[in-house]
């Protein structure tokens, strides 16, 4: 049997169809935020991405954050971003990752500073989501650092991936840097929240085309909201974001809005599933983290595998 | 060349001492002046206006102004040399290079900050400039089809866009063009579409700012 470096590969490379979830850290220095998050999605997720200064708003560490989740029973993935730190910081801090168990990182180019409340703070960008996963590959397979130099102990074992938005445009020119993270090894994608379906559906059609989908997981964004206000919000302040006018028209008719925001995600899930080449969801329902159960038992896919 | 900012009024008076007896405007004749920043016709309103402040505030402060071709260079801040020396304090219109070429020259002497320098750019249209360089000292516009990625993406990438990029608008601000739709297009335009699907290792910075403060020598004229 394979060894693997991290519950998520098991899950991924068994062919699991996998549900991840989203945490934000709290914005102060207390442990026990972390482990109350916890207890919401234990047993409804099989990993759980934790943020990285997510919008450019200082919180506590990915990686702190993520050991203390690790040590409730979560399998955790840390987002790293190339915006606060150099390379030397961002290699340090996957080294120091990998040591304390935490094996799965989502690679990111980072929310420029002004999204968030120190828009006077200077910005890195030393390496960009590519080079984060060239990082990882490098460090991970090959046991040397993006400067060439041999580690000098064990290698980090660390699985890696990055994200993607399928609604970007110009198409064309998103998935030239789509396929360099690919070319880079990464290992899985989360996509950008889906409301679109058409155009996502389109993209994984390329997708397919290309063969991307063989090389690499895919893991479809939800984004479960229960207001009207949250997707004009989103389709009109949130780069990158596509919120078709009808989604927003079916939020407007609907009686009991957070019933409806459950049933859109599901439907979206349940839309994604039957797509070849689509391997999980990724679950981020931003600021209502404790609808994720309901909306897993709703989309069937409770409970989770045993690994 | 290098573009500028006349700074506030309000901000050059907050740096004129309570006890000031002359003070000495000088603009400059190249790159800030073109940027309408710090030339002749900028030092002369600001004598104005400083004129009639000092009146109004009964304080007799004498102001004069002059305009030199480039204040980073020693040929032509020599005409000048005199009349610095007679002021108490000198507003240099100039550029951060110009500023300090003058206090370099004239070590005894105060001189202030009138224009803040904001980037290498060009005139892109009527009383408007961009920024289109950042002097990284390794120049790569040709691997991305002429078009700087440092310099014009808000992020620097040079691997393509970030997500944040739509319509070929930059995620920090809509008024931003997207360096990377700027870079696409111009090299399908051109027919290197190719040059950018190779993966770009991480630049390297020595050779910008953060190698150190930088300089350089020309050899024609220091051979040994």
């Amino acid at each position: 049997m394979a060894e693997y470096i991290s519950k998520l590969e098991q899950l991924l490379e068994e062919g699991e169809f996998v549900v991840c979830s989203e945490m934000g850290p709290p914005i102060g220095a207390d442990p026990e935020f972390i482990r109350k998050k916890c207890d919401d999605v234990k047993g409804y997720v099989d990993a759980v991405n934790i943020t990285d200064n997510q919008t450019a708003i200082i919180r506590m560490s990915s990686i702190a954050a993520a050991k203390i989740a690790m040590e409730e029973g979560l399998e955790m993935i840390i987002q790293i971003t190339g915006r606060d730190r150099n390379r030397i910081g961002i290699q340090s801090d996957l080294l120091g990752a990998s040591a304390l168990g935490l094996r799965n990182v989502l690679c990111l180019t980072g929310d420029h500073q002004c999204f968030g409340n120190d828009e006077d703070a200077k910005n890195v960008f030393d390496l960009d989501s590519v080079s984060i996963i060239k990082a990882c590959q490098q460090m991970t397979e090959e046991g040397k650092l993006i400067n060439g130099n041999e580690l000098k102990t064990e290698p980090p074992r660390l699985y890696y991936g990055g994200a993607h938005n399928p609604f970007a445009d110009p198409f064309e020119m998103h998935m030239l840097k789509l396929e360099k993270k690919i070319e880079a090894g990464m290992k899985f994608i989360q996509t950008q929240c889906i409301y679109n379906i058409e155009k996502f559906d389109y993209w994984m059609e390329e997708v397919r085309k290309r063969g991307l989908h063989e090389k690499c997981h895919i893991m479809a964004g939800i984004l479960p909201t229960r207001s009207v206000k949250a997707l004009r919000m989103m389709k009109k302040f949130v780069a990158g974001m596509d919120v078709p006018d009808y989604t927003i028209e079916r939020m407007e008719a609907a009686e009991d809005k957070k019933a409806e925001g459950v049933q859109m995600a599901v439907d979206i899930i349940n839309h994604v599933k039957e797509i070849e080449g689509v391997r999980g969801v990724h679950l981020m329902p931003v600021a209502w983290e404790e609808i994720t159960p309901v909306v897993v038992e709703k989309a069937n896919l409770y409970p989770r595998p045993e690994v | 060349m290098i573009v500028g900012k006349l700074k506030d009024v309000a901000e050059i008076k907050d740096m004129l001492s309570e006890d000031l007896e002359s003070l000495f405007i000088i603009g400059c004749g190249t790159c800030v002046s073109v940027s309408l920043a710090g030339g002749e016709r900028e030092a002369k309103s600001l004598r104005d206006l400083l004129e009639l402040y000092f009146r109004s505030q009964g304080r007799d402060v004498k102001v004069n102004t002059a305009t030199i071709k480039r204040q980073c260079d020693d040929e032509f801040i020599d005409s000048e040399e005199l009349a610095i020396s007679e002021h108490d304090v000198v507003l240099s219109l100039a550029c951060g290079v110009g500023v300090q070429h003058l206090g370099i020259k004239h070590p005894g002497k105060m001189i202030l900050p009138g224009v803040n320098t904001t980037f290498y750019g060009r005139n892109s249209d009527v009383g408007e400039w961009e920024e289109m360089c950042l002097g990284c000292g390794d120049c790569i516009l040709d691997d991305f089809a002429g078009v700087c990625p440092v310099a014009r993406c808000s992020k620097s990438l040079i691997n393509g866009p970030c997500g944040g990029s739509q319509d070929g608008k930059c995620e920090v601000d809509d008024e931003i063009d997207c360096g990377w739709d700027l870079i696409y297009n111009r090299a399908k335009e051109i027919g290197q579409l190719d040059r950018l699907l190779s993966y770009e290792g991480p630049k390297d910075w020595s050779t910008a700012r953060d190698g150190g403060v930088r300089s350089h020598k020309n050899p024609e004229f220091f051979s040994e």
